[in-house]
C-alpha cells in the first residue's frame, strides 16, 4: 500500500516521468538491439542515434511549446527557422574560400560560436518579419504565413542564384566567394564543433580517456561512437536547458502574459499590455531556439542540403508535441522522446528487426508484382516483403492516422489537461497534494485538473 | 479587427495606408517596367508575355476550380483543410487509372494499366493518350477523378471530420494534417513515387496564334483544361445561385446555429458542399495531369499552398474570389520570370497573398459570401 503510494507520489514529480519515460524507451531499444544480436559497437550505435533524435525533437517540441502552448500562436514553419539558423551559422563559420578543402564555396571564417549567434538572430529576425503581418490576423493566417515562409527560405537555398557570390570580409572592402550551394548542398567543412567545445573547455584529456575506455571494449575505431555518444548527451544537456528556459520563461510575469494572450486576448489588451509586443517578443525567442536547434542537427553531419527542411519535419514536430500536450514543458519533452523512439525511429528499427531474424529475400520493385500473387494464388509473402520495404513511407502513413486519433480521442495529450494557467498564485486550494512538491512554485497539475479550468483552457484556443 | 482599429486608432489606419500605398507603388512599377519592356527598349518580346500569360491563366484555372472547394469548406465547416492538396492527388490518380485502362485495354496486363505504369510498367506516351487520340478515355478519367474524390471526401468527412465538427478550426486544421500525410503517403505506397509521363507529348494538336512579333502556341491539352474548367465554373455558378442549396450555403457561413434553428438541413447543406469541393478538386487534379503531362504523389501538395494563396487573395467563402484569386496567383507565379529566377516563381506567388493579408486581410472579394 505504501508503496504503491509513495510510487505514486513520486510520478507526480516531472523529472521523475521523463526520466521514466527515457528509461523505458532505452530498455526497450536495447532489449531489441539483444534480441538483433547487435554487437556492443551496433547496440552503442543505435543508443546513440536514438539520444539524438531524442534531443533534437524534445527541444524541437518545447520551442514550438513556447509559440503554441503559452501563447497560441499557430506556427507550421518550423523548418524555415531552423534552415536560416544553420545556413547562417555555415555562411559565418565556413573557413574562407581557397583554404584548401573541396567546398565549392567558403565563409567568412569566422568561430564556430559567432556562427551559432549569427544563425539565432537572423532566425529570431525572420520570425520578427514573419510575425509583424501575421499577428495582426486569425491564426490559420499565421499557419498560412508561416508554412509559406518556409517554402520560400527553401526555394531561397535551393535557387542557383545564391549558389555562389561575392561578399567583403574585410573592412578595406575585399571580397571573398561565399553561397549557399544551392540545390547539391553545402560542406560544412569548419572545425568538428564537438571537439572544439571539448578543447575550449579543457576537457581534451577527459575526453581522450573515454575513447580510449571505450576502446577496450570495442578495440576496432571507437572514436566515431564516443564522439556520437557524446554529442548525444551534449545535445540532452541543451534539452534540460531549453526546460529550465522555458519553465522561468513561463513562470515569469512576461510569460503570465503571454499565457493571458493564450486564453484571451482581448482581455489581456484590456488590462492594458502591448500584447502585440509580447507576441512578437515570444515568436522571436521561439524562432531563435528553433535555429539552434537547426543547426544542433546539422553542424555535426557534414553537409546540408535545402530539401532535408521540406514542411514534413515541421509536422514531426507538431506530432512530437500534440503527442505530449501542449501548454506543457514536460509533456514536449515526452512526446519528443516519444515521437523520435516510436514513430520516428521505431518503424526502421523494426525493418531491422524483422529482416535480421526473418532473413527474408529480395522484395518486388513496385505494388504490382507486391499484389499479383495474393491476388493470383493468395501468396501473401511477397506483399508482406514490400511493406516491410515500404517502411519509410508507410511510417508517415502511421504518423498521419496517430495525430488523427489523437486529434479525436486525446486533443490535450498524454498527460492530460496541463496547461499552467495564467495567475501568479494557486487558483484552488491545494489540500494534501502541494506538499510533496519541489518548491518551485505552483505544480501545473494540481492548478489544471480543476475541471472548470480546464474547460476554459481547452476553450480559449479558437480564432485569435 | 474593428477592436483593433478603435484601440490603435489612428495611427494604424495612416500605417495602413503608407504600406498599402508602398504596395501600389511597388505594382506600378513593375507595370511600368513591363510597358518599357514591351514598348520601348523591347527587351521583352509580346509573344514571350503572351506565351507566360497563358501558361499562368491554364495554371490559374486549376488553382481556381480546386480553389472552389477549399473556399467552400473554409467558410462552411470553419477551418483550412490541409488534406485538399491531395484530395487533387487521389482526384487525379483515380481518373488516370481509368484512362490508362480504357486506352491501354488489351495492350498491357490490366495490373500496371491500374497503377498508372508504377515503376515504369507502361508508358503513357506508348498509350498514345491524348484528348485527341483517345477521347473517351480522357472524358471517363475526367467523370471518375470527379467521383472517386467525391466518394473520398464523404468517406473522410464521415470517418474523420464529422465526430470533431464542433471543435475549432485549429483542431480540425491539425487532423486535416494528418489526414494528409496518410493518403499522400498511402498514394506513394499503391503508386510509387516515380513521377511519370502521362500523355503522348508529341502528338497532341496545336495550332500558333500569331500574336505582335511572334507565335503563342495553344494546344489540344489548353483547350480541354478550360472548357472543362470553364464549364464547371459557370456550373457552380448557376447551382448556387439559382438553387435553395446556394443560399443555404451562404446561411451556413454566416453563422450555423442561426442556420440550424431556421431549419435548414446543416448536415446536409455539409454533405453537397464536400460533393461539389470534392468533385471539382477531383477533376481540377485530372485536367491539370492532362495539361502538365505528368503525374507524381506531390503534385497536389505541391498545388496547395497556391491554392491556399488563391483563396485568402479572393475572400475565404466567396467562389468568384476563389476563381479571380487562382487567375491572378497563375499569372503572378508565371510572368514573374520575367523579372525574378523562375526557382523564386512559387515565391512570388506567397509573396502577393502576403501583401493581400497585409494591406487587406479580408481577400479582394471582401467578406463570406459563398457564391
Amino acid at each position: 500500500m505504501s508503496t504503491v503510494d509513495s510510487a505514486r507520489r513520486l510520478w507526480e514529480a516531472d523529472a521523475v516521468k521523463i526520466l521514466v519515460v527515457l528509461l523505458a524507451i532505452y530498455a526497450a531499444y536495447l532489449l531489441s538491439g539483444l534480441v538483433l544480436g547487435y554487437s556492443l559497437r551496433g547496440q552503442l550505435n543505435s543508443l546513440a542515434s536514438l539520444t539524438f533524435y531524442i534531443g533534437v525533437f524534445a527541444t524541437l517540441a518545447l520551442a514550438l511549446n513556447l509559440h503554441w502552448g503559452y501563447t497560441g500562436l499557430f506556427n507550421i514553419g518550423v523548418v524555415g527557422f531552423m534552415a536560416v539558423g544553420i545556413y547562417v551559422m555555415a555562411f559565418v563559420s565556413k573557413p574562407l574560400y581557397g583554404s584548401g578543402g573541396a567546398a565549392q564555396v567558403g565563409g567568412l571564417g569566422l568561430p564556430i560560436p559567432v556562427g551559432i549567434l549569427a544563425g539565432m538572430t537572423a532566425a529570431a529576425l525572420l520570425g520578427f518579419v514573419v510575425a509583424l503581418p501575421a499577428l495582426r490576423l486569425r491564426a490559420d493566417y499565421l499557419a498560412i504565413v508561416t508554412i509559406a515562409m518556409s517554402e520560400i527560405v527553401r526555394f531561397t537555398f535551393l535557387s542557383s542564384t545564391f549558389q555562389q557570390f561575392q561578399f567583403p570580409h574585410t573592412l578595406a572592402g575585399d571580397t571573398t566567394r561565399v553561397g549557399f550551394g544551392g540545390g547539391s548542398g553545402l560542406i560544412l567543412d569548419f572545425p568538428d564543433p564537438l571537439l572544439t567545445l571539448i578543447d575550449a573547455l579543457g576537457l581534451a584529456n577527459v575526453y581522450d580517456g573515454l575513447v580510449s575506455l571505450v576502446g577496450t571494449v570495442v578495440p576496432n575505431n571507437p572514436d566515431p561512437i564516443v564522439h556520437s555518444l557524446v554529442y548525444g548527451v551534449v545535445l540532452l544537456g541543451i534539452v534540460a536547458g531549453y526546460f529550465w528556459l522555458l519553465k522561468r520563461t513561463g513562470e515569469s510575469p512576461f510569460g503570465r502574459v503571454l499565457k493571458a494572450i493564450r486564453e484571451d486576448e482581448d482581455v489581456a489588451r484590456a488590462l492594458g499590455k502591448n500584447t502585440g509586443r509580447f507576441k512578437i517578443t515570444s515568436f522571436m525567442l521561439g524562432c531563435a531556439l528553433m535555429g539552434l536547434v537547426g543547426i544542433l542537427w546539422l553542424m555535426g553531419q557534414g553537409a546540408v542540403t535545402p530539401n532535408f527542411f521540406r514542411p514534413r519535419l515541421t509536422f514531426f514536430v507538431w506530432i512530437a508535441l500534440i503527442i505530449g500536450g501542449a501548454g506543457s514543458n514536460t509533456g514536449s519533452v515526452i512526446g519528443g522522446a516519444l515521437f523520435a523512439a516510436v514513430l520516428y525511429q521505431g518503424p526502421l528499427y523494426f525493418q531491422n528487426l524483422v529482416t535480421s531474424v526473418l532473413q527474408p529475400g529480395d522484395a518486388p520493385g513496385s505494388f504490382g508484382p507486391a499484389v499479383a500473387p495474393l491476388v493470383a494464388n493468395l501468396d501473401p509473402v511477397p506483399f508482406l516483403l514490400y511493406t516491410l520495404d515500404s517502411v519509410r513511407q508507410l511510417q508517415l502513413v502511421v504518423m498521419g492516422v496517430v495525430l488523427v486519433w489523437l486529434m479525436h480521442n486525446r486533443p490535450e495529450g498524454m498527460l492530460g489537461h496541463r496547461k499552467e494557467t495564467a495567475a501568479a498564485i494557486p487558483l484552488v486550494g491545494r489540500s494534501e497534494r502541494g506538499e510533496g512538491d519541489d518548491g518551485n512554485g505552483p505544480a501545473p497539475d494540481a492548478v489544471a485538473t480543476d475541471p472548470t479550468l480546464a474547460g476554459d483552457a481547452s476553450g480559449g484556443e479558437t480564432d485569435e | 479587427m474593428g477592436l483593433t482599429k478603435s484601440l490603435r486608432g489612428r495611427w494604424r489606419l495612416t500605417a495602413d495606408r503608407v504600406l498599402a500605398a508602398v504596395f501600389v507603388a511597388v505594382g506600378l512599377l513593375f507595370l511600368v517596367d513591363l510597358f518599357w519592356g514591351l514598348l520601348i527598349s523591347g527587351s521583352i518580346a509580346f509573344s514571350r508575355l503572351g506565351t507566360l500569360v497563358w501558361d499562368g491563366v491554364m495554371r490559374g484555372l486549376v488553382v481556381g476550380l480546386a480553389g472552389i472547394g477549399l473556399s467552400m469548406t473554409y467558410s462552411i465547416l470553419n477551418f483550412a483543410n490541409f488534406s485538399h492538396g491531395d484530395y487533387i492527388t487521389s482526384g487525379a490518380f483515380a481518373g488516370w487509372a481509368t484512362t490508362y485502362l480504357i486506352a491501354g485495354l488489351g495492350r498491357a496486363d490490366i495490373g500496371s494499366l491500374l497503377l498508372v505504369g508504377a515503376g515504369g510498367s507502361v508508358l503513357g506516351g506508348a498509350l498514345g493518350i491524348g484528348v485527341t487520340t483517345t477521347p473517351v478515355a480522357v472524358v471517363a478519367g475526367i467523370v471518375v477523378a470527379g467521383v472517386v474524390t467525391v466518394l473520398l471526401a464523404l468517406a473522410l468527412d464521415r470517418v474523420v471530420y464529422k465526430p470533431i465538427r464542433s471543435e475549432s478550426g485549429i483542431t480540425l486544421l491539425i487532423t486535416s494534417i494528418g489526414v494528409a500525410f496518410a493518403l499522400r503517403y498511402l498514394i506513394q505506397f499503391v503508386f510509387g513515387s516515380d513521377v511519370r509521363g502521362t500523355t503522348a507529348a508529341g502528338s497532341i494538336p496545336q495550332i500558333q496564334l500569331y500574336f505582335v512579333d511572334g507565335a503563342v502556341r495553344i494546344d489540344a491539352h489548353d483547350v480541354t483544361l478550360l472548357a472543362v474548367t470553364a464549364g464547371l465554373m459557370l456550373g457552380v455558378h448557376f447551382l448556387l445561385q439559382m438553387t435553395k442549396l446556394g443560399k443555404a450555403m451562404r446561411a451556413m457561413s454566416d453563422d450555423e446555429d442561426l442556420a440550424r434553428i431556421t431549419g435548414i438541413p446543416t448536415e446536409r447543406v455539409v454533405r453537397a458542399t464536400w460533393i461539389i469541393g470534392g468533385g471539382l478538386t477531383g477533376v481540377a487534379g485530372y485536367v491539370f495531369v492532362l495539361w502538365k503531362g505528368t503525374l507524381g504523389f506531390n503534385d497536389g501538395w505541391l498545388l496547395l499552398l497556391l491554392i491556399f494563396a488563391a483563396v485568402i487573395l479572393g475572400g475565404i467563402g466567396s467562389i468568384y474570389g476563389a476563381i479571380a484569386g487562382g487567375l491572378v496567383i497563375g499569372i503572378t507565379a508565371s510572368v514573374s520570370v520575367l523579372w525574378i529566377p523562375s526557382a523564386f516563381s512559387r515565391a512570388a506567388a506567397f509573396v502577393v497573398m502576403i501583401v493581400i493579408l497585409l494591406v487587406r486581410p479580408q481577400g479582394l472579394f471582401s467578406g463570406r459570401s459563398t457564391a
